[in-house]
């Protein structure tokens, strides 16, 4: 919670500065207020409306606030995830990112509206040989049929030596593409399991 | 990144950064407001043209041209950087005797075998002493063999060994076998005129270039080269950025502040997914895969990486892949199996995505994953790519999306033309929804190699389960389906390290993988401790890391992506804010930012010095350099490794410490760049009698034709060049865009652009639509006529460009849809690599939609029997003749 207030208040720098002089007196009128709050132009603390200051911002009932990176292009743009009841409830550049210095592209102020999507798929799909439509299938039942296919299609395709028996201990059955928008560590376990399969054809955005 | 604000000049070619990476453009604003002038080289005017100081239109594939001019500008009129040049590059290499320029061969360099379609490399090595009979006479060279597709791909990070790391020099660059000397004969014809003629850029603009280029070098200025896909999706990609990187070693701006070459990559971690790859050529840390009968036993893998008497931190390749060999297979790799090395399989040739899917055509895949990538709409030859999937048995795709690759079956454009039917389709199809990059933990290697830590917000909704869990989880249920087996094809499964621990959800403990990347002791007091640096990694198995270049991400346990300590001010370079590699140095080969004798080359740009006191290497960036190694140092006869390094061999990766002006391997193409027409071209090549790189690949077949180049019959029949970009409201292949309101909203339709000239001649309105056909595909799109697009004069004709935005796929479930770009590019490859060329292809463009349905295919195939690309058919359709009275009108 600290950790919201620290960074809702960077966010309204400004809002957070505000004083509050009764308005009734002398001290209350604008111009006195404009030379004791600094605020010399008039256009900061010294103008702000008892309605402005009664606001709150949006994410500062937020219960956390996630450090994170953007996952568009290749910058790495600081980003900070504010949670509400176990939702995102905002995501907002991360100001202390010397990297990106607070700032998002359209792209990565839009994250908050990829991870909201409401047509984000969330459920397993299925789609059955010669099928016209989709089906749902347990994630475990969907798991356990991947593995069974991948052994099968493991063995139907292996190669143990090439046509000068040199070894080659490998299967062309299994292919995959993909790993430029994931972690380095799932990066890692993706390419070392399919490497203990003897997958060779593992490729990514990086080629193309 | 931030270190791009630190030059004086910026030149950023092959990209569009201020649209691609906006936030990032933030540092060459900055560098901008420093008074540092900015340079767009760029077919389009676009955003970043409208930042620069001048915006320059460029031919597009011509880059080598505007750039070898630069290098010969440089030479000839002695803009050289001399002491750096001398020092810090192979610029006094003698190379063999027997090695020929293109100059010599118009357009080949020495070795080319024409019936293999591929150079052999001998000729290019660097010059031995020629041997006398009572040596043996055996002579020794670096090239040994002939380069094949996957040659260059075979070596890893540190390129091919040298079998001469101290070759025989001239230091006054008189020589004529010196590398200096062929450089300048290479480039010779690479002149201003020469720049006209081919890229249509104009004198004034190329003297623009060159002065603001030559003058922003040297001792106290910088510049600096930014570039993305713009210079890699070319069948001469790879020596794109060699040509770069030629020009910023002369002008002495490599390892300094200010100055090198950034590559802007396009991906949260496709640097990650480089570094630790999901490649077919690379284990972490850019170890090659093994390769067929190059790389049978242990022995010969590492023979054929390094050499024991290589300079420098590749040398100790042994140690990185025993050590990794330990972190995957634990106490069953042991010194008597060669620790575990045959659990590796072995590559035959190039196994690139566009070869596997060619494979798959042949029903030779039977089960293809798709992780968080779309290739029906991303990738190069969309319909022979979502004919592909229609021959797998299964497919699996894992997205936060139902994206075209997923729904192929139902509604991709061969549905509708009639070659494909959903019915008749056997590809089971499984779609597992992702999770989103807020719910998981783990790191992103962005674009400068900096890791990043992210920590989980919330959990996946619903089903939705991340990379790591599926993978960990997929894993295990292979391994238990497998247990007890006793068939030795199953002991690499078997025998594989992993037992991670999992939460309540099942998720994996994302930094218990980031501890086994940085690797741990496996002996005596350090067992089970992060390591701190990869100079602590032993190939005698006491050791275990997953990719040696990123330990020290756990140093001293700690997990150091995860630091978030703030710049003190712009010009911090923020070391403790994520982490780098390697060692978290944030500017690469930084020992050349000082003189030979260790001093900074000026104060305005001092980086990294000799501290005489302390007598190590010191400054304002962790060095990259032997700590100790004063710059005096000179090695004994006979060292090889760390200890081999002279005080002034700041390339410490490559085998002779030196900055290669001359490539004398890794490089299947050319020791040098040389300018080569796209695969599709509206000339003839203007430089050499060779058309187009010899060594590119291509995929043969009626579903992969080329339009005729230069002058050959039919090719006015596809007369206009297009190139594909992106924009900055959507991502790739549109997986994380076009499903978005906001960003649809941005960018609603898929359209080209066409300068006035061309809308002119094809009638072509601004706002109406547009057919656009190349030999492998029709599309259509919304018209925009804008004078970003410049009609530009090269090789004596008038040549137009279409600009055409990716991100359009035609399924049913996205906000937006459209057809997509990669549907008219052709599948041609650069050889180093295998990247496909995206930026150049040929098409035709006319007004009005285009046709749907079967007439759609029969558009095509009318285009391709008018250019001569398939028989003509006795029965001339209405389509052709249609065509013929238009073309009558050209």
């Amino acid at each position: 919670m600290a950790e919201v207030r620290r960074v809702v208040g960077d966010l309204t720098n400004r809002a957070a500065h505000a004083v509050r002089h009764p308005v009734s007196t002398f001290l209350g009128w604008p111009v006195p207020r404009q030379a004791t709050t600094g605020d010399l132009l008039g256009r900061g603390p010294a103008v702000t409306s008892p309605t402005t200051r009664g606001t709150t911002h949006r994410l500062a009932d937020a219960d956390r606030v996630a450090r994170s990176v953007c996952p568009y292009c290749a910058v790495g743009c600081g980003q900070r995830v504010f949670v509400r009841d176990e939702k995102v409830i905002q995501i907002e550049g991360d100001l202390d990112s010397p990297i990106s210095r607070g700032r998002l592209c359209p792209k990565g102020a839009a994250s908050e509206s990829l991870v909201n999507s409401p047509t984000r798929l969330t459920k397993v799909l299925h789609r059955r040989p010669h099928g016209t439509d989709w089906e749902h299938l347990d994630p475990d039942e969907a798991i356990d049929m991947i593995a069974d296919r991948v052994v099968r299609d493991r063995r139907a395709h292996w190669q143990d030596v090439d046509d000068q028996q040199r070894p080659l201990r490998r299967t062309m059955g299994i292919a995959s593409l993909g790993g430029a928008t994931l972690d380095n560590e799932e990066n890692y376990l993706i390419k070392k399991l399919f490497t203990a399969l003897g997958a060779i054809q593992i490729e990514n955005q990086a080629r193309i | 990144m931030q270190d791009l604000a630190n030059a004086d000049c910026i030149v950023i070619q092959g990209a569009n950064m201020a649209e691609c990476h906006p936030v990032g453009f933030q540092w060459v604003t900055e560098a901008k407001l420093r008074g540092a002038r900015v340079i767009h080289v760029d077919p389009r005017f676009t955003r970043t043209s409208a930042q620069a100081d001048r915006h320059i239109p460029i031919r597009v594939g011509s880059d080598i041209v505007l750039l070898g001019a630069l290098i010969n500008h440089v030479l000839t009129n002695d803009l050289w950087f001399r002491e750096y040049v001398v020092a810090y590059t192979n610029a006094s290499v003698l190379i063999d005797e027997d090695f020929l320029d293109t100059e010599d061969l118009d357009g080949f360099f020495s070795g080319w075998d024409e019936e293999k379609g591929a150079y052999d490399l001998a000729s290019w090595a660097y010059a031995t002493p020629r041997p006398t009979a009572s040596d043996g006479g055996e002579e020794a060279t670096e090239g040994d063999d002939l380069s094949d597709a996957a040659a260059g791909d075979r070596y890893g990070s540190g390129g091919p060994p040298l079998d001469t790391p101290r070759p025989m020099t001239d230091p006054t660059l008189t020589d004529p076998r010196c590398v200096f000397q062929l450089l300048k004969g290479h480039f010779q014809r690479y002149t201003p005129e020469l720049v006209e003629e081919v890229c249509g850029i104009s004198a004034d603009d190329f003297a623009y270039l060159a002065d603001s280029v030559t003058q922003n070098s040297g001792r106290d200025r910088t510049t600096a080269f930014c570039y993305a896909v713009g210079w890699t999706q070319h069948t001469e990609g790879a020596q794109n950025i060699r040509a770069a990187s030629i020009l910023q070693l002369l002008l002495g701006n490599m390892g300094r502040p200010g100055g090198g070459i950034m590559a802007l990559r396009g991906h949260a971690s496709i640097q990650g997914s480089t570094d630790i790859p999901t490649l077919y050529n690379l284990l972490p840390g850019y170890l090659p895969m093994p390769v067929v009968g190059h790389h049978d036993t242990l022995a010969d893998y590492l023979d054929a990486i390094t050499s024991v008497n290589a300079k420098g931190y590749w040398s100790e390749a042994p140690a990185y892949t025993v050590s990794l060999l330990k972190a995957w297979w634990g106490d069953a790799a042991r010194e008597d199996n060669d620790w575990a090395y045959d659990y590796l399989p072995r590559l035959s040739g190039p196994h690139g995505t566009y070869q596997t899917m060619t494979a798959m055509l042949d029903d030779e895949v039977a089960g293809f994953f798709v992780l968080g990538q779309n290739p029906a709409v991303g990738s190069a030859g969309g319909r022979m790519q979502r004919l592909a999937l229609a021959h797998l048995k299964w497919l699996v795709v894992r997205d936060l999306q139902l994206i075209e690759t997923a729904t192929f079956w139902k509604d991709s454009p061969e549905v509708a033309t009639g070659e494909l039917v959903t019915t008749d389709i056997a590809t089971e199809v499984f779609v597992l929804p992702a999770a989103s990059h807020v719910e998981k933990s783990g790191t992103f290697t962005q674009t400068s190699r900096i890791l990043q830590w992210r920590e989980q917000a919330v959990h996946p909704p619903g089903e939705a389960m991340s990379e790591l869990q599926f993978f960990h989880e997929l894993g295990r249920r292979i391994r238990q389906r497998l247990a007890g087996s006793d068939d030795p094809r199953d002991r690499p499964l078997l025998d594989l390290t992993w037992d991670y621990p999992t939460d309540a959800h099942g998720e994996v403990d994302a930094e218990a993988v980031l501890r086994e990347v940085n690797g741990v002791g496996l002996t005596g007091e350090s067992a089970g401790e992060p390591l701190d640096s990869f100079t602590q990694l032993r190939a005698d198995g006491s050791t275990a890391a997953g990719c040696w270049i990123y330990t020290g991400v756990m140093a001293g346990g700690v997990n150091r992506s995860a630091s978030r300590v703030p710049a003190s001010d712009p010009t911090d370079p923020a070391h403790d804010w994520g982490w780098a590699w390697p060692a978290n140095r944030r500017i690469l080969y930084n020992r050349a930012s000082a003189d030979p004798e260790g001093r900074p080359w000026s104060d305005r740009k001092k980086l990294v010095w000799w501290d005489e006191a302390s007598g190590q290497w010191t400054g304002d960036d962790v060095p990259d350099f032997p700590l100790r190694t004063p710059p005096g140092f000179r090695a004994e006869p006979g060292a090889g490794g760390p200890a081999a390094i002279e005080g002034d061999d700041p390339f410490i990766m490559q085998a002779d410490g030196k900055g290669w002006l001359f490539a004398p391997r890794g490089l299947v193409d050319g020791p040098l760049p040389a300018h080569y027409e796209a695969q599709e071209s509206p000339v003839p090549n203007p430089v050499y009698g060779q058309q187009a790189n010899p060594a590119r690949r291509t995929v043969a077949g009626p579903d992969n034709l080329f339009a005729p180049s230069g002058d050959a019959p039919g090719s006015d029949v596809y007369p206009f060049v297009f190139t594909t970009y992106r924009l900055t409201e959507h991502h790739t292949a549109g997986g994380m865009s076009r499903w978005l309101p906001f960003l649809s909203e941005l960018q609603p339709e898929m359209f080209c652009e066409v300068s006035p000239e061309l809308a002119a001649e094809r009638g072509l309105e601004n706002g109406g639509w547009a057919t656009l056909v190349s030999p492998r595909a029709v599309i259509e799109a919304k018209v925009l006529v804008t004078d970003r697009m410049t009609a530009l004069r090269a090789a004596g004709r008038t040549i137009h460009q279409i600009g055409l935005p990716y991100h359009w796929g035609v399924g049913a479930q996205a906000i937006v849809a459209g057809d997509a770009a990669n549907d008219l590019l052709g599948i041609a490859l650069d050889p180093n690599v295998q990247i496909q060329e995206s930026k150049v292809g040929s098409c035709d463009i006319r007004p009005g939609r285009r046709p749907t349905g079967p007439d759609a295919l029969a558009l095509v195939a009318a285009y391709q029997r008018r250019a001569g690309l398939v028989p003509d058919a006795d029965q001339r359709s209405g389509e052709d003749r249609v065509m013929d009275e238009e073309a009558g009108d050209d």
